[in-house]
């Protein structure tokens, strides 16, 4: 087993006063996937949210530890920067500002140990095309406005290609399989397996099981009603298919 | 105690809001009065037509009412007995910057000017406090008659030229602080471009208050002749004193058949001057006026670039950009009157507003009766950044011809938490996330700009949202 990358303890949530997570354990290491599953309203963007510091989720019990460091009480941004990467469900449109310059500015934040990481423009340029040709993108995207009248597929293309781009050590990806076609389905799980290596930890959050059938999890969650309610192998997104969350909630 | 608002002041005052030891060698006592103009008059060795125009636009500037509209609360905050009128830094103006004395050269230093001369400008004027300090302008385009040269030198020089047009636009009885800036009036440029010459490198004017109390009056006349275009471009700063200052300037554009006039205005003033200017441009047939104006700073500008399209297939284009900080109010907008068939003309407002600062569009566009078939868009966008600060859009049409095609479109919108989460997850911090909106916002603005001044605004902006997290 490698390296423990990410580590959820017993996590409390509430939004808007309202509790959403009640007591959610999860532990990723590096070389990892891990997909967390269940029915509308489960609470797994909150979770995802929860773990890079949305300000929405307050963190009513419980701590979350990323790379030995509990990052619990820290802002957003300062985990970004320590390599943690959300792949948004419904990413935000900022008008007005290229994909180029939005992912030169994000660029412009990593650090290694702790150092301001050096990039010229020129590795950046090279970096990009070869990220851009992985997804099936072309050059006319990087003028566009970021996510600024994008189809859902192209934003989620975007998500994909900051994701490859950052290097993060631990992902998550939220629903980053919806509004996909088939075609987009595959390029896009294909740049998540090649992604999800020896060294990093990828937490995949996803509806269906039909994004698992092309990456394939170590671990599958099940979250319904703000709790784990069954862990286990692959396997298990397939059953899932024919019991029902419901079903096996009543169960658990 | 207010840490941001303390903390964007020192960086202002770093890089613009600086000041020098105060420089002379005339300054006129505080206050207006027939004496003060005609001592202007006078110094300046002006044709009796200019000081007799001076008198009796101080006549109508002691008549006229202060404005109604507005932000009359803050305008009646400006105490004209306190303000220097005319204040002469130098004995003549410099040819190199050698000529010009140290402490105001190492102003211009700072600011950036004789590098940007040297780089991508064909002419500057320099202006510090009431005069023309230095200026330039590149040999070949004074080969082609090119005319760029101060307003007073322009006055001495091309008597002609300037009595036929000087006043056309912008009468002294337009508006009291028109009549004002008729009274008082010192540097500024004058530019004649001739016939079929295309200035396609920019000139520029820095308008540089160095003085507490100062009141700075530049009057700036173009004339593009048939055919021709010209790029001018404007910067203003200021030190930041403790009591007001006035900038009250008077532009005139003379767009002749088919010319090509853009003027672009990128001011930063400190937030204890008052800015009250008046633009109008006239466009001929088939000609085209662009003003392209960029408020930073100032406690109060109102400022509203006009155009008259005045000859068929005449084109305006105004893009209006302002920033409202704190304890600031931009009042700005624009006008356009269609009084030609088949014109044309769009505006565009961009406004953003943070800290408790205000910002209000007010617009004002006429169609006049045989007008035919012309065309206006007008749009405006506000952006605020807190909950404090405010935005106000006072649009106004009068459409006089049913043969004309009118748009009217306006947004406003938040810096949500949703937008900030996601330029926050990918590791930028809170103040350069909301940079980045801004920046997106402006963007609009800032592509209209020549590359290194695009630079300059972004890294304003960048400079005003230092400790806009609180």
């Amino acid at each position: 087993m490698g390296e423990t990358i990410l580590t959820i303890d017993d996590l409390h949530v509430q939004v808007e006063g309202k509790p959403i997570l009640r007591g959610v354990n999860l532990e990723v290491h590096a070389g990892e996937i891990h997909a967390v599953m269940g029915p509308n309203g489960a609470g797994k963007s909150t979770l995802v949210q929860a773990v890079l510091g949305h300000p929405r989720c307050e963190v009513t019990g419980g701590r979350i530890v990323f790379l030995g460091t509990d990052v619990t009480g820290m802002k957003c941004d300062e985990r970004a920067r320590r390599g943690l990467f959300l792949g948004f469900q419904n990413p935000v449109a900022v008008p007005g500002v290229s994909v180029a310059n939005f992912l030169l500015a994000a660029m412009g934040t990593r650090r290694v140990d702790g150092q301001p990481q050096k990039i010229s423009i020129k590795e950046f340029r090279t970096a990009l095309k070869e990220k851009m040709a992985q997804l099936g993108i072309g050059d006319s995207f990087l003028g566009r406005s970021v996510n600024d009248g994008f189809s859902g597929g192209e934003r989620k293309r975007l998500e994909v290609l900051q994701m490859l781009m950052l290097g993060p050590t631990m992902a998550l990806l939220d629903e980053t399989d919806s509004g996909l076609d088939i075609d987009a389905l595959k390029t896009v799980a294909g740049a998540v397996n090649r992604y999800a290596g020896s060294s990093v930890g990828v937490l995949l959050v996803t509806h269906y099981q039909r994004l698992l059938g092309f990456v394939k999890p170590h671990r599958v969650h099940v979250l319904v009603d703000g709790c784990v309610v069954r862990r286990g192998g692959p396997d298990l997104a397939l059953d899932l298919e024919s019991v029902g969350y419901e079903q096996l909630a009543a169960e658990a | 105690m207010d840490g941001p608002a303390l903390e964007f002041r020192a960086s202002y005052e770093e890089q613009y809001g600086f000041r020098e030891p105060e420089r002379y060698v005339f300054k006129a006592r505080p206050g207006l009065s027939a004496q003060v103009v005609d001592e202007i008059s006078e110094m300046k060795g002006e044709p009796s037509w200019m000081r007799q125009f001076r008198r009796k636009a101080l006549d109508t500037f002691m008549a006229k009412p202060m404005p109604t509209w507005g932000n009359t609360e803050l305008l009646q905050g400006i105490r004209f007995d306190d303000i220097y009128y005319y204040i002469k830094p130098v004995e003549r103006q410099g040819r190199t910057w050698d000529d010009v004395p140290a402490e105001i050269k190492r102003t211009f230093d700072r600011l950036g000017i004789p590098e940007a001369e040297r780089t991508i400008l064909a002419g500057v004027s320099a202006q510090y406090e009431s005069e023309v300090v230095y200026h330039s302008i590149r040999e070949d385009l004074q080969k082609r008659g090119v005319i760029f040269t101060d307003m007073d030198s322009g006055l001495r020089e091309h008597p002609d030229l300037v009595k036929r047009f000087f006043a056309s636009v912008v009468p002294p009885t337009d508006n009291k602080f028109a009549a004002l800036n008729s009274a008082v009036w010192s540097g500024g440029s004058f530019i004649y471009v001739p016939p079929g010459q295309r200035v396609e490198v920019p000139l520029q004017a820095y308008f540089r208050i160095n003085a507490e109390r100062m009141g700075q009056f530049e009057r700036t006349l173009i004339i593009a002749d048939e055919g021709s275009k010209v790029h001018y471009i404007e910067g203003c700063t200021a030190p930041i004193w403790s009591t007001d200052s006035l900038h009250s300037a008077v532009v005139e554009l003379i767009a002749l058949k088919g010319a090509h006039i853009r003027y672009t205005t990128i001011q930063n003033w400190a937030n204890n001057v008052y800015n009250l200017v008046t633009k109008r441009a006239v466009a001929h047939e088939d000609a085209i006026v662009e003003w392209v104006d960029g408020n930073l700073g100032s406690k109060l500008t109102m400022k509203y670039p006009a155009i008259y399209l005045v000859g068929r297939g005449a084109r305006g284009e105004i893009l209006s950009c302002a920033y409202a900080g704190k304890g600031q109010h931009q009042d700005a907008g624009g006008k356009v009157f269609h009084a030609a068939p088949r014109t044309t003309s769009t505006i565009t407002s961009k406004s953003v507003s943070r800290g408790g600062g205000r910002a209000s569009y007010r617009g004002l566009v006429k169609i006049h009766k045989g007008a035919i078939g012309s065309k206006v868009n007008v749009r405006c966008d506000a952006l605020l950044l807190d909950e404090r600060s405010r935005s106000d859009t006072y649009p106004t049409m009068e459409v006089d011809e049913q043969d004309a095609t009118i748009g009217h479109e306006a947004t406003v919108s938040k810096i949500g938490e949703e937008q900030l989460f996601y330029l926050m997850s990918r590791g930028l911090t809170e103040q350069d996330a909301m940079a980045l909106i801004v920046n997106g916002f402006f963007e609009a603005f800032v592509k209209e700009l020549p590359l290194e001044y695009a630079v300059e605004l972004n890294r304003l902006i960048q400079l005003e949202m230092e400790g806009s997290v609180g």
